[in-house]
């Protein structure tokens, strides 16, 4: 007899039983594919045993009140709103930044004119990396992956004409973060629009930077202490500034599964709430100003899942491991971005149609803001033209397909349902396992999440060698006469030229004597238990480069050499 | 062919620059390794120079540079010429990443004997550096 704990759709009937039964037996007789792609029918994208039908025996264990609840309330599978995108769309936020930091604000200016909601800054890799763009490190990459960024001057071009009071600004930097705050903050006083109405978010998530996307400076313990300190100064004076948002997307970008992208993200996040609470900062002052960001890979039902199960985690935890009170700490807020690494070079227009799909998901799985890549992205920056496509895609899905107008519609799925609960079940597996390491910081350290990532990347690509499973134009349905279109977005030598004799400029034209003063004093600080944000605000404040402040600070920390596997 | 050599062929997977994308590098570091060969992946940031010294300290039969950051018209094109400084100019020296097809052309003119963008199959990567490598250690005698 089937268990109706769940009280998810009507009664099961002995007659259904029956039928049921019947169909059984059927589908085991039934023939089964064998095309190419069709060794992965029985599997998620992420290696999840599928069902070829799910029904009330699947979702038995399921509490209504307990494990899903209403919109709004705990523990929040539905949705962290009553009423969703009835009440609010989701912020179309297209992550943007190239070249120099001119180029980068037409462009702002452009995506805003066309009805984007926010601000999203990609930088490039010297200035992720905290390297200014006339070091011989910066060698061919000043403005190529986002947007050159050396000194407060550069920011104040970057939002020139920009109203920052107005305007929500995520930042995308994660190794300088702090330093990348401290010059928003400054570039806004200039304006005269004090911290305090600044509202915008951080990437600043390190701990995914060793597992994941490998742009680091420090070694992991003093970056952490920079994030608390930053958080701990945010709480404090920027009552709108989202302080960190912890970052999955990367994670899944290396090749990881779904749980695991979910369970290295959350457990990251956790990192940072206990070293918060260790210094006495009140929970609920800054839980709620935390948020997340995932990645919309292309399996449809799975990553729905994947966001339902998220949240359902994520208020467990804030409330009855850590204690929250406030609501507002147990909601999980997330930004979705289509997933970079879905994309192909073959056929590049086909991109368009799989960032459809993935943005799909992430609006059926209640994300708060969204970012759609552009088509060619998987070979260079995204035209004017592409990035328009990939905004346009998100209106007509907020606007044409409707799914926007009844609360988590496929709530109460059989399918979806039994998914969410097993990619839970996954994730709390993998958050023994770190806890066995003593914490995600020593789980990095040792790691763990990098190994169990660069298997399951492996994995992935054997299945596409095999043929088990089929991505369109690359291992079918290929055109090998094709002929990449030419019309691609190049940053040229100029660039780089041009802005390693823009920083030496600054530094010629600057008080010397004070921008060293306040690197001196930021060094102190380092070495100390101070908090460093008002240091890096006095440093940026007296011109000193990002590299120059990044160098001080290496002089205390040093810098983070990897133990490379694969 | 590599079945009947002495010892496997012997390559060097690389990322240089600032990028940080590993993941491609990593596979196909997994997948030569599986075929057969011998890999030693550098890490992250190496500069060229040390590319090079490190194929020619290891005896190196390839070498595979991975670039995903868009500096790759300025890095593939230093190691080529440490290759040339160093008289190493035999080593296999091939790559991928992220590169547009004109910017691929304009390397293997340069001397860069292949290039690999997303979605090249492994099978195939992995004959390549077979026949390539196999041809050198040929012709070294």
């Amino acid at each position: 007899m089937i268990d109706r704990a769940s009280g998810l759709g009507p009664e099961v009937s002995p007659e259904y039983s029956e039928l049921a039964e019947q169909w059984k037996a059927k589908a085991a007789a039934a023939p089964r594919r064998r095309d190419k792609g069709s060794g992965a029918v029985d599997r998620t994208i992420s290696d999840v045993p599928l069902q070829p039908l799910y029904g009330p025996e699947d979702v038995a264990g399921l509490d209504l009140t307990r494990d899903l609840g209403v919109p709004g309330e705990f523990p929040y599978t539905r949705g962290i709103h009553p009423t969703m995108y009835r009440s609010r769309l989701w912020t179309m936020r297209q992550f943007a930044g190239f070249g120099n930091a001119k180029q980068t604000n037409e462009r702002y200016h452009f995506l805003l004119a066309q009805g984007q909601m926010g601000l999203s800054v990609a930088f490039d890799m010297p200035t992720l990396m905290g390297y200014d763009s006339d070091s011989a490190h910066a060698r061919g990459e000043v403005g190529k992956c986002g947007v050159a960024i050396d000194s407060i001057r550069d920011m104040e071009t970057l939002f020139d004409g920009i109203d920052l009071g107005k305007i929500t600004t995520s930042m995308t930097i994660n190794g300088p973060a702090a330093i990348a705050l401290a010059q928003y903050i400054v570039t806004a006083e200039n304006k005269g629009i004090p911290r305090a109405e600044l509202g915008g978010t951080l990437q600043a998530d390190i701990l995914k930077e060793y597992i994941a996307q490998k742009e680091w400076i420090f070694p992991p313990r003093p970056h952490v202490r920079i994030i608390l300190d930053m958080m701990e100064f945010c709480t404090r004076e920027m009552p709108r500034w989202n302080t960190i948002s912890v970052s999955g997307y990367h994670i899944r970008e290396a090749g990881s599964t779904a749980a695991q992208e979910l369970a290295f993200t959350l457990a990251d996040g956790f990192a940072y709430v206990e070293g918060a609470m260790e210094r006495g900062l009140d929970i609920d002052a800054f839980a709620p100003r935390l948020s997340f960001f995932f990645n919309s890979h292309s399996d449809f039902f799975e990553e729905i899942a994947k966001f339902r199960a998220a949240r359902r985690i994520y208020a467990r935890r804030m409330r009855d491991q850590y204690g929250a009170r406030d609501p507002r700490s147990w909601q999980l807020r997330f930004h979705t971005q289509t997933a970079g690494c879905s994309a192909t070079a073959q056929q590049p227009e086909n991109n368009i149609v799989r960032v459809a799909f993935e943005a799909m998901a992430a609006v059926l799985g209640g994300t708060q803001s969204l970012h759609t890549n552009s088509m060619d992205e998987v070979l260079a920056l995204p035209t004017e033209k592409s990035v328009e496509i990939a905004l346009r895609t998100q209106q007509v899905l907020a606007y044409e397909t409707n799914v926007t107008n009844v609360v988590d519609p496929l709530g109460g799925s059989y399918y979806v349902e039994a998914l969410t609960a097993e990619i839970e079940r996954q994730a709390l597996d993998y958050f023994d396992r770190i806890a066995e390491y003593g914490g995600m910081v020593a789980a990095v350290e040792a790691g763990f999440p990098q190994r169990e990532i660069a298997d399951a990347s492996y994995r992935y690509q054997r299945s596409i060698e095999t043929g088990d499973r089929v991505i369109v134009g690359v291992n079918a349905f290929e055109k090998p006469d094709e002929v990449q279109a030419p019309d691609l977005l190049k940053i040229g030598v100029e660039i780089e030229r041009g802005q390693a004799r823009a920083v030496a400029d600054v530094r010629a034209t600057r008080d010397n004597a004070v921008t060293q003063e306040a690197l001196a004093a930021l060094k102190r600080a380092c070495a100390g238990d101070a908090n460093v944000m008002p240091y890096l605000i006095d440093c940026v404040r007296a011109v000193a480069t990002e590299g120059e402040i990044v160098e001080a600070m290496v002089e205390v920390y040093g810098r983070y050499t990897e133990q490379t596997q694969f | 062919m590599p079945a009947t050599q002495a010892r496997p062929l012997r390559i060097i997977v690389a990322k240089a620059g600032l990028d940080g994308h590993d993941r491609g590098a990593k596979v196909i570091a997994r997948a030569l390794r599986d075929a057969g060969m011998e890999v030693i992946y550098t890490g992250l940031f190496q500069a060229p120079e040390q590319i090079v010294q490190t194929a020619i300290q290891e005896d190196a039969d390839g070498i595979g540079l991975s670039i995903l950051s868009g500096a790759h018209m300025t890095l593939f094109p230093l190691v080529v010429e440490q290759l040339k400084a160093q008289g190493a100019e035999d080593i296999v020296f091939f790559g991928g990443g992220t590169i547009p097809a004109e910017d691929a052309a304009e390397l293997k003119r340069l001397g860069v004997r292949e290039i690999f963008t997303p979605g090249a199959p492994l099978s195939e990567i992995i004959a390549f550096v077979e026949r390539e490598c196999g041809q050198r250690r040929e012709l070294s005698g």
